[in-house]
């Protein structure tokens, strides 16, 4: 390519073109794919919130704790069993989001550094990303919760 | 039990989905940077009340994004601080979510000491 004469400015044209279209169509299949799966995963969520509401009569709290509940437990034993990364390399965001991928992101470290030990392997890796999440979830609560005692 | 609360829980739950997926895509943000966001967002949605009309139409497409969950720790210390003032702030956030924390540390710990890790592709 070095001693052929300059790039007409069609060619130029046409590669940024490439360089523009390429990046995009991968992350707009990329988004598709998250929202077919992150959109699934939240009509199991609502088949689970449905059988809370209209076969065990809970109440509104009772029914978002149950939800959440089996929602963490399904989001953890697919990680246990490798299924969950393999549905994660898939569909990226949409497994991340939901709180399935919150389950995941406690049982991945947790089981990677158990080798480690039951306090410092499995017990402090548990919290690795869940930690964080935590404390700026019930730290932003809290301050949420004072501020609107001001009002 | 409807077909439309399938079709808003799909819908808006794929929606917040896509979001974080424009996030990891164009930001770089780890994961973890995003649960943290999500959750963070939630709690000061909740607080606005932005994000109750969501769950209203969405049911559990907006609960079980994490947004969703950090609304649910939100509301919790609002309602509680309204009830029993500054205590009710510190308590209610975790109260609203003790289900899905004591479930996923549980779960968490009990799946990491069955299971052995797959080797990762």
């Amino acid at each position: 390519m070095t001693n052929k004469k300059p790039a007409t400015k069609q060619e130029l044209e046409y590669q940024q073109l490439v360089s523009e279209r390429a990046p995009k169509s991968k992350v707009l299949a990329q988004c598709v794919k998250a929202f077919l799966s992150g959109g699934l995963i939240c009509c199991i969520g609502q088949l689970f919130r449905d059988f809370a509401r209209l076969c065990l009569h809970l109440g509104e709290t009772d029914v978002a704790s149950f939800t959440a509940i089996v929602m963490v437990f399904l989001g953890a034993m697919l990680t246990g069993v490798g299924v969950y990364d393999r549905i994660g390399s898939w569909a990226g965001a949409g497994s991340v989001v939901p709180i399935t991928g919150f389950a995941n992101s406690i049982v991945s470290p947790a089981m990677e550094f158990r080798p480690e030990g039951f306090v410092l392997g499995l017990g402090a890796k548990l919290f690795s990303i869940a930690g964080p999440v935590l404390v700026y979830g019930i730290g932003a609560s809290i301050v949420v919760g004072l501020v609107s005692l001001l009002f | 039990m409807e077909f439309r609360d399938y079709l808003y829980a799909f819908l808006i739950g794929g929606g917040i989905c896509v979001i974080g997926q424009l996030l990891m895509s164009y930001t770089n943000l780890t994961p973890a940077r995003i649960l943290v966001l999500f959750v963070t967002v939630g709690v000061f949605l909740a607080a606005f009340g932005l994000y109750e009309p969501l769950v209203k139409l969405a049911g559990a497409g907006a609960t079980i994004p994490l947004t969703g969950f950090g609304y649910a720790l939100g509301k919790g210390a609002i309602e509680a601080a309204g009830e029993n003032g500054v205590l009710g702030a510190f308590t209610g956030g975790v109260i609203a979510t003790a289900g899905g924390i004591a479930a996923a540390v549980f779960f968490g710990a009990l799946n990491a000491i069955i299971f052995k890790p797959k080797t990762k592709k």
